[in-house]
């Protein structure tokens, strides 16, 4: 388990006491062992990966020293486009799709001297909870292999967890970082929208997406934040908001850092050894000095209906290109041009992404528009109302990540609603826009991971990170063996 | 059925019958934002625009390198001649 560190990898790459070759063939050993008990990856391109990790290893040895991550292997998911590698998005619509362009974030993490180890299994263009909507295969947790790794991003949470990779890309629209980083142990950053570019990224809901980060510490997570971060000409909803150099900004201690509880995020389904767990990092926190203050978020509680209108609205609009005309599945011998269209989609799109294009028409369709969209997007101010208020006072709010600890595979397929549910603490976060971490927090008696929420205003990814800096170095959390192993 | 003709899917009569009662099934949880009173609040779409944005959405118009045809080309299922091809219209 040598070198799992981006930040160590980094340091011994450039300083030659290690090549990136030899990151690399760890790497792809470590998957030889591991990924055919777990499932993480869809495609590992061995020859590409020692190709590039030669590359970086010429670079260094030709003095080039502009390489923050030289040799830091990095997971991403498969909806982010990786040139001339498959980019499926756990869809069989793109079964065959070669992307022929690099998404920004991966354009800029290849500058910096890291790569690309492999694209991550996720549910069917990031339209689950659980890994299980992938048409391919379906992920298993590493600390209990009957159980679900979360979604949708849960291939490259599993890969970070197990040190696959040291950084692992995934993307966000309602929780899909932050919920799979939380069942594996690992730390998950949702960024403020527009703080990364989205570039590249295939697009669910547009008004929601973001990419977002796995790291096993905030300082890792810190040192990619600052390289990928920023504005980009290729997408114009990225902020042209300065990057700061995240790492330098963990130094200060959390004395005198006001957290806020909202209330909200403590009732209803929140399975009681979560609760506790949640309830002694607080106090943990205090103990660091950090002010405790109790808060309110009225809305949270329309949070996922609001979701689920916006979200497959949007969805339905985005996953209209899907025609079988310029790329990926298209249905042999159609009879005329929209049997084409139709079939093509029907065979091509799986079962949730098919409900939640039906859900979005619906919504957007002439007559219920304004019903249903239009006050969504209302809904959704009210929420983002609710923060900005919230953070004249306080400076991050603590909550849980998710209601209950990983779920056994298969629980919830057959109950949408119920999965929905599941995303009920972290879609707020989507909808305002804000910046949210999650980070390890304890174990269940029996062994499964739970994580903690930060939430801080936009841009204000540095509050999060520093709190979980200080925090992981207080009350460092000690994971079981991995029984798989 | 209509909602599935305007989106371009097709479903089997079992499928259609699971499908519709989930559907309802979500329909009746997002009702639940009925209760919200809505008057007068703005709509949000963009959620992180900054007060500078307009110089930053607006570029000149030029012209940049663009992907070579061939490669714009490579992942379409059929294509001839330069051109994507689609069944018969007319």
């Amino acid at each position: 388990m040598d070198f799992i560190s981006a930040l160590e990898i980094s340091e011994s790459v450039r300083s030659r006491k290690i090549s990136a070759g030899e990151v690399a063939e760890t790497c792809l050993k470590r998957i030889d062992d591991f990924d055919s008990k777990l499932a993480a990856f869809l495609s590992v391109e061995r020859e590409r990966v020692r190709t590039r990790a030669q590359e970086i290893d010429r670079l260094v040895a030709q003095g080039e020293r502009e390489l923050p991550l030289a040799g830091v292997p990095v997971a991403v998911k498969d909806n982010i486009c990786t040139r001339h590698l498959r980019t499926t998005c756990g869809s069989k619509i793109l079964h065959n799709y070669i992307p022929p362009y690099n998404a920004t974030v991966v354009e800029r993490l290849e500058r910096a001297g890291a790569f690309v180890i492999g694209k991550t299994n996720c549910d069917e263009f990031g339209m689950g909870s659980s890994t299980e909507n992938s048409a391919y295969q379906v992920t298993r947790n590493p600390f209990d292999l009957d159980r679900v790794p979360g979604g949708s991003s849960g291939g490259s949470a599993v890969a970070v967890s197990t040190a696959m990779a040291s950084l692992g890309l995934g993307s966000e629209t309602g929780g899909s970082v932050r919920q799979p980083a939380s069942f594996c142990n690992v730390m998950g950053l949702k960024p403020t929208y527009g703080r990364i570019s989205r570039y590249g990224l295939v697009a669910f809901a547009s008004s929601l997406d973001c990419i977002g980060t796995f790291a096993r510490s905030a300082r890792d997570m810190a040192l990619f934040l600052s390289v990928i971060s920023g504005r980009d000409e290729h997408d114009a909803t990225s902020a042209p908001v300065p990057v700061p150099d995240y790492l330098s900004e963990l130094r200060d201690s959390v004395r005198g850092i006001r957290l806020g509880i909202p209330r909200e995020f403590f009732s209803g389904g929140l399975d009681g050894r979560i609760k506790l767990a949640i309830d002694q990092a607080i106090r943990d926190l205090a103990a660091l000095d950090c002010e405790i203050v109790e808060v309110s978020l009225p809305h949270t509680e329309y949070a996922v209906a609001d979701y689920y209108i916006i979200a497959p609205a949007e969805a339905s609009s985005n996953l209209a290109r899907y025609d079988g005309v310029r790329y990926g599945y298209r249905v042999p011998n159609p009879r005329d041009l929209s049997e084409m269209y139709s079939r093509s989609r029907c065979e091509g799109f799986g079962p949730e992404v098919k409900r939640r294009i039906m859900i979005g028409t619906y919504a957007l369709s002439s007559g219920y528009y304004d019903a249903y969209y239009r006050r969504a997007m209302q809904v959704r101010t009210l929420i983002k109302k609710d923060y900005e208020q919230v953070f004249e006072r306080v400076d991050a709010l603590v909550t849980p990540v998710s209601p209950t600890p990983p779920f056994k595979i298969g629980e919830k397929t057959d109950d949408p609603l119920a999965m929905y549910l599941s995303d009920i603490f972290t879609v707020t976060a989507n909808l305002a826009g804000i910046p949210a971490l999650s980070i390890p927090c304890a174990f269940t008696a029996d062994g499964l991971p739970i994580g903690l929420q930060l939430h801080a205003n936009q841009f204000q990814e540095a509050t999060v990170l520093r709190i979980a800096e200080a925090y992981a170095r207080a009350y460092p959390v000690t994971a079981p063996p991995f029984k798989f192993l | 059925m209509k909602i599935a003709d305007l989106a371009h899917l097709h479903f089997d009569e079992a499928e259609a019958e699971a499908f519709t009662r989930q559907f309802q099934h979500i329909l009746d949880y997002i009702e639940k934002l009925r209760e919200v009173d809505t008057a007068g609040i703005e709509a949000t779409s963009h959620v992180s625009l900054t007060k500078d944005f307009e110089q930053y959405i607006f570029r000149e118009d030029e012209i940049k390198p663009s992907l070579p045809l061939e490669e714009s080309l490579a992942n379409a299922p059929d294509s001839a001649n330069g051109h994507f091809s689609v069944p018969r219209v007319i």
